[in-house]
């Protein structure tokens, strides 16, 4: 499998008032048309690294990388230019709540057409036709009548959908979803992994699943990397998952609570310093 | 589309036009209780102050059964409830009785006066608004740069620095030294004579006349005043719109506009500014509202025949029917910008409307 993407030693860099924060401290790894899964805790990093491939860092940061490539192309020291041009059309990304990261006074049929136009010649009546027919690749039922609604007129899950539209509708070929299901009820975070899972195969593209949920992660991916502190503690295939070797993927693991087991008491995370060195 | 879908097309479209003119009804008894509320408001003013209306009209040395006989002409011996009712039936027809002072009807005179402020406070907040959301928008971008740090200080300047001495200095340095505009007044009284004004806004009635050179001295009479106005209201406008766009950029559809690529003059202004505009509009709308009371330092200054002028002249003269009349129109423009600045609100932003 030839590689997408080439991540090595990643580091992202924080500097504050008391000093220098690391949360990404040499995270490596290469990620061809496959699912890849990163778990980890909140602040081990893993939404950092989405967003360095992304180049969304904020600015105040600072990114370096012995090697950071998309198909290629690298990053570091792409002009900002192209990695303007990448985004949205070669690498998109789906963030966590649909109620936040949809525009809340533009039309959802607008925020479609918005990245298509952005990357692609295209007229109005086109836009509009692929837009509705992304909405209804999206498994939008009524996509003409969704096009004209506002985000706070439609639902968690519709509204995760339409940001699914507008990320995928210029055809990008890696996906970065970023806790896509976290802000949603359990029962639609199914419909729409199963809608991601449909569009991810059916386009033959990359996936970076970033999660704290390793049940979801192990039972979507192919791969998963076990972040903490900044650090892949552990890469392991998902269906090797039961079997991981690390004592805080076993720990991860074991906090998950088994229907008819003995839950008194409730295993708590174990965090050994030295892991994070 | 099939039979139901149309019968249930139709049922929606009916209950919108139902909420619609519920809306409008709503929109009416809250203008119509803001408007009552004010006219008690300034009639109780007009019967607790220490001044005697019968004594203003005749003086101190009229004989006791004249008094007697106007207070009664006046309505003032009849119960407080039916005085208010007359009341409010005189202001509704826009009579607000005769000022003492220019022996006019009093709305005479605010027909007179009030397009003038209208003028100057319209072409001012024109100014503060085109030049003080660029200048915010800039700063919030900029956050923490020098462009950041000289707009605090433009702001600052302009907010803090008294408005009087403000206009003072400009007229020495750009009317007295550089001699770029015209002497205080709205016009030349070359003009004054030859010109006349049909709606009172002489800008517009020099242009729809065509008679440029009119223009063109009306213009270099209210430039200054109207720049000074604009600087005070920029200084407040750019503060807000600042704060407006820190917010807006740290909210996560900027993180999903910049994953879809968009450039930053985008991100900026087509998704962060038009979501700063929803509480942007009513900041304007409320400074637009104080510039149309008249600015009393900036007329007197500038010897500018406007509203602020003539009520504060009323005042000083125990005038107390223009005053008040003055007070119910500036109330009514105020109820008037809120009203559109809620409506305006309403368009700029899908949450609020009616559905």
């Amino acid at each position: 499998m030839s590689a997408l993407l080439t991540v090595e030693d990643l580091r992202v860099r924080f500097p504050t008032r008391t000093g220098v924060v690391e949360a990404v401290r040499g995270v490596s790894f290469t990620l061809g048309r496959e699912r890849l899964g990163i778990v980890g805790e909140s602040g081990s990093g893993k939404s950092q690294t989405g967003r360095a491939v992304m180049g969304l860092t904020p600015a105040h940061a600072q990114v370096t990388a012995k090697r950071l490539a998309f198909d290629g192309i690298d990053l570091l020291s792409a002009p900002p230019k192209l990695r303007r041009d990448l985004r949205g059309k070669r690498i998109a990304m789906i963030l966590q709540d649909p109620k936040y990261s949809l525009n809340p006074v533009m039309s959802i049929g607008k925020q479609i057409v918005e990245t298509l136009q952005r990357h692609e010649k295209v007229g109005r009546a086109e836009a509009r036709k692929r837009a509705l027919d992304m909405l209804a690749a999206v498994q939008i039922r009524d996509p003409a009548r969704v096009f004209d609604l506002y985000p706070h007129e439609v639902s968690g899950g519709m509204g995760q959908r339409a940001m699914i539209a507008m990320m995928l509708v210029a055809g990008p070929e890696l996906l970065i979803a970023d806790e896509p299901t976290s802000a949603l009820d359990v029962t639609v975070q199914l419909e729409v992994l199963s809608i991601l899972d449909k569009l991810v195969a059916e386009r033959g593209m990359g996936l970076i699943f970033v999660s704290h949920d390793l049940r979801l992660v192990s039972s979507f991916c192919d791969r998963v990397l076990v972040m903490y502190a900044g650090r892949i503690v552990e890469e392991i295939a998902a269906s090797e998952l039961s079997n991981a070797k690390h004592p805080y993927t076993q720990g991860l693991l074991n906090c998950m609570p088994v229907i008819g087991a003995d839950r008194h008491p409730l295993p708590v995370l174990d965090r050994k310093p030295e892991w994070a060195l | 589309m099939s039979m139901s879908d149309t019968v249930r097309m139709s049922g929606r479209r009916r209950a919108r036009s139902r909420k619609a003119i519920a809306a409008v009804l709503q929109f009416l008894v809250v203008v119509a209780t803001t408007y009552l509320g004010l006219l008690a408001v300034t009639f109780f003013i007009g019967r607790v102050i220490p001044i005697d209306p019968v004594l203003a009209v005749l003086g101190d040395r009229a004989p006791q059964h004249v008094v007697e006989r106007t207070r009664e002409a006046m309505g003032l011996n009849l119960p407080l409830y039916q005085q208010f009712f007359i009341y409010c039936q005189q202001a509704l027809s826009g009579d607000f009785g005769t000022s003492v002072l220019t022996t006019n009807p009093v709305m005479t005179d605010i027909r007179r006066v009030f397009p003038a402020t209208i003028e100057l406070a319209t072409l001012g907040t024109v100014i503060g608004a085109l030049i003080g959301v660029p200048l915010g928008v800039l700063a919030a971008v900029k956050r923490g740069s020098i462009a950041d740090q000289i707009v605090r200080v433009i702001g600052l300047v302009g907010y803090s620095v008294p408005i009087f001495w403000l206009a003072l200095l400009a007229l020495l340095v750009f009317y007295a030294r550089l001699r770029w505009v015209a002497y205080p007044g709205r016009i030349d009284i070359v003009y004054e004579y030859t010109f006349s004004p049909i709606t009172g806004f002489y800008l517009v009635d020099a242009l729809w006349q065509r008679q440029w050179d009119v223009f063109r001295d009306v213009f270099r009479h209210i430039i200054l005043p109207a720049s000074l106005l604009g600087y005070f209201s920029l200084a407040y406008i750019s503060r807000m719109t600042r704060s407006f766009m820190l917010n807006e950029l740290q909210q996560e559809y900027i993180v999903a506009a910049r994953a879809k690529g968009l450039s930053e003059a985008r991100i900026i202004w087509a998704h962060a500014l038009r979501n700063a505009a929803v509480p942007l509009v009513t900041v304007i709308a409320l400074s637009y509202a104080g510039l149309l009371e008249g600015s009393v330092l900036t007329e007197t200054v500038f010897a500018w025949p406007g509203l602020g002028l003539y009520i504060t002249n009323s005042l000083q003269n125990a005038d107390m029917n223009a005053v008040l009349g003055g007070t119910i129109i500036i109330g009514s423009v105020f109820i008037g910008i809120n009203l559109l600045s809620d409506l305006l609100y309403r368009t700029l932003d899908p949450r609020t409307r009616a559905r």
